[in-house]
């Protein structure tokens, strides 16, 4: 799977918690989930679940702190998919 | 403060109607929402039939985003629906992300049990799994008995006082009376109040193993459910929502909402597990002072009660509620007045029959009739002198002002609700 792929699932994942329609019709490896798409923190944790689960990987919660932006998940994801 | 309380809205979710206008309607015509309910019987429950909403998901999907619903379980789903209906039949309109909070409107929205779906399907085995993490953020909102009150300011954007009560059987109407309270004394203009239940053998188990369950109709689901007969054999499982929407009167009047009638009076009492009364029974001297002292605060007399929507579940309890009630209205020369149970068509939904039972009354009083308690052509011998107040069919009662609505629960806690017909002409 290549990052563009790896991307664009994560797109797909994020988009029932986005509050921020706007930034998400631009969303790019650099915007922040949190500051741009407005995700409610609280539900990060079930947005890991779903990447676990939708690329059949394990992530540690260590790995989730350095996830700012949609790029941070996709090379954290490419990296466990190895 | 002593400000008058009107209903300005209506929401309900039933196990015979997943509207209001289609619960009128269900009213009318007695039509019973019990069915034979597969996974009870796969269950090996001695019980096999239950009263479940139907079609309830498919308007939560029109009503809220997905994110909201990954995070309802039934008892939220429920709510939500009968309280976005309430709220929109009080002419209101639904707050964005940016609305304020309406600081005058707050929720007192209860539950008998909560989430025990939630905790049964995924906080149990999930737990004890060593699987934790997988639990997401979702469990605690839905486990915790405020949950489902909490989510109703979260949709509504509600700034006054937020909470779920709970007292067994006698929630959704506790509810009621709670709220109307807050408004009589001045601390909100509105109030959203009910009570709402999910369907969950896992609710239902206990429940059948104390053997208080109907299990003598399998076979005929819709009969199940015998309120006052002498062949009842237990209540019938049951669930849904009941909301109310409470409202000052001069708020009410200020905004031009349409008023659907008046809580004119209520208590609340306990029998303290003395004098015949324990966990499971009511004492019948609380029941007695408990409608008793509804009347009063309602300034009304016992001729003046049009109709009963009593608490009549189906068990032995209902002769001796029929006999409270004689007592409590004695000096009537009809004995007494009409006497009906919506459990007859829905079942008992615990923490929501108050709730869904009084918007019947709502219904009935705006509608000018009583509807039937069906399945007690068979009335129990003990009360067979006031037979004729039953009504099997319904019954049209043009000159119908008053009706008292009660509710005994588990606990041995009593709650009773008197609602009047709203005439503007009437000071």
């Amino acid at each position: 799977m290549d990052s563009q792929e790896v991307f664009e699932k994560v797109v797909k994942i994020l988009t029932p918690y986005v509050k921020n329609q706007d930034a998400l019709e631009g969303v790019a490896l650099e915007t922040h989930i949190l500051d741009e798409l407005k995700v409610n923190s609280a539900r990060l944790v079930d947005v890991v679940l779903e990447f676990e689960d939708a690329f059949d990987i394990e992530i540690a919660d260590e790995d989730v702190d350095s996830v700012e932006t949609v790029g941070n998940a996709v090379d954290l994801i490419v990296s466990k998919l190895g | 403060m002593n400000r008058r309380v009107v209903v300005t809205g209506l929401g309900a979710v039933t196990p015979n109607a997943n509207s209001v206008d289609t619960f009128a309607d269900a009213l009318q015509q007695g039509r019973s929402g019990i069915r034979a309910n597969a996974q009870m019987a796969e269950l090996g429950f001695a019980s096999q039939v239950a009263g479940v909403p139907q079609g309830v998901d498919a308007i939560a999907e029109s009503y809220f985003p997905e994110e909201l619903l990954r995070a309802m379980n039934l008892s939220h789903r429920y709510a939500a629906v009968a309280a976005v209906d309430a709220w929109t039949d009080a002419g209101l309109e639904i707050p964005g992300p940016d609305a304020d909070p309406d600081w005058e409107t707050g929720t007192v929205l209860g539950t008998g049990v909560g989430g025990m779906d939630t905790t049964a399907e995924r906080v149990v085995p999930f737990t004890s799994e060593g699987r934790v993490r997988r639990l997401g953020s979702t469990a605690v909102e839905q486990v915790m008995a405020s949950g489902v009150s909490a989510r109703l300011s979260g949709i509504l954007a509600l700034g006054n006082q937020t909470t779920t009560n709970s007292s067994a059987c006698s929630t959704g109407a506790e509810a009621v009376a709670m709220g109307a309270e807050r408004i009589r004394q001045g601390l909100a203009s509105r109030m959203l109040c009910g009570g709402s239940e999910a369907a969950s053998p896992y609710i239902w188990s206990g429940f059948d193993a104390m053997r208080v369950l109907c299990r003598k109709f399998n076979e005929d689901p819709e009969a199940a459910s015998r309120p006052m007969s002498g062949s009842a054999a237990g209540f019938v499982a049951g669930s849904g929502a009941g909301v109310l929407m409470l409202e000052s009167l001069e708020s009410a009047q200020e905004r031009g909402a349409r008023i659907r009638g008046e809580v004119l009076g209520y208590a609340l009492n306990c029998g303290g597990h003395r004098g015949g009364g324990s966990m499971t029974a009511p004492n019948p001297e609380s029941v007695r002072r408990c409608i008793g002292a509804a009347l009063a605060d309602a300034e009304i007399g016992p001729t003046d009660v049009g109709a009963i929507n009593g608490h009549l579940t189906a068990t032995g309890a209902d002769p001796r509620e029929v006999e409270a009630w004689a007592d409590a209205l004695s000096g009537r020369p009809d004995g007494l007045p009409p006497i009906t149970s919506t459990k007859s068509m829905i079942g008992h939904a615990l923490g929501a029959a108050g709730a869904i039972e009084s918007v019947a009354c709502l219904l009935m009083l705006e509608g000018s009739f009583v509807h039937p308690s069906i399945n007690c052509r068979d009335v129990h011998p003990d009360i067979e002198k006031w037979a004729d107040s039953i009504p099997h069919e319904v019954r049209e009662v043009p000159d119908l002002d008053i009706i008292i609505k009660s509710g005994f629960g588990f606990g041995d806690v009593n709650v009773c609700l008197v609602f009047r017909r709203w005439n503007p002409g009437r000071s």
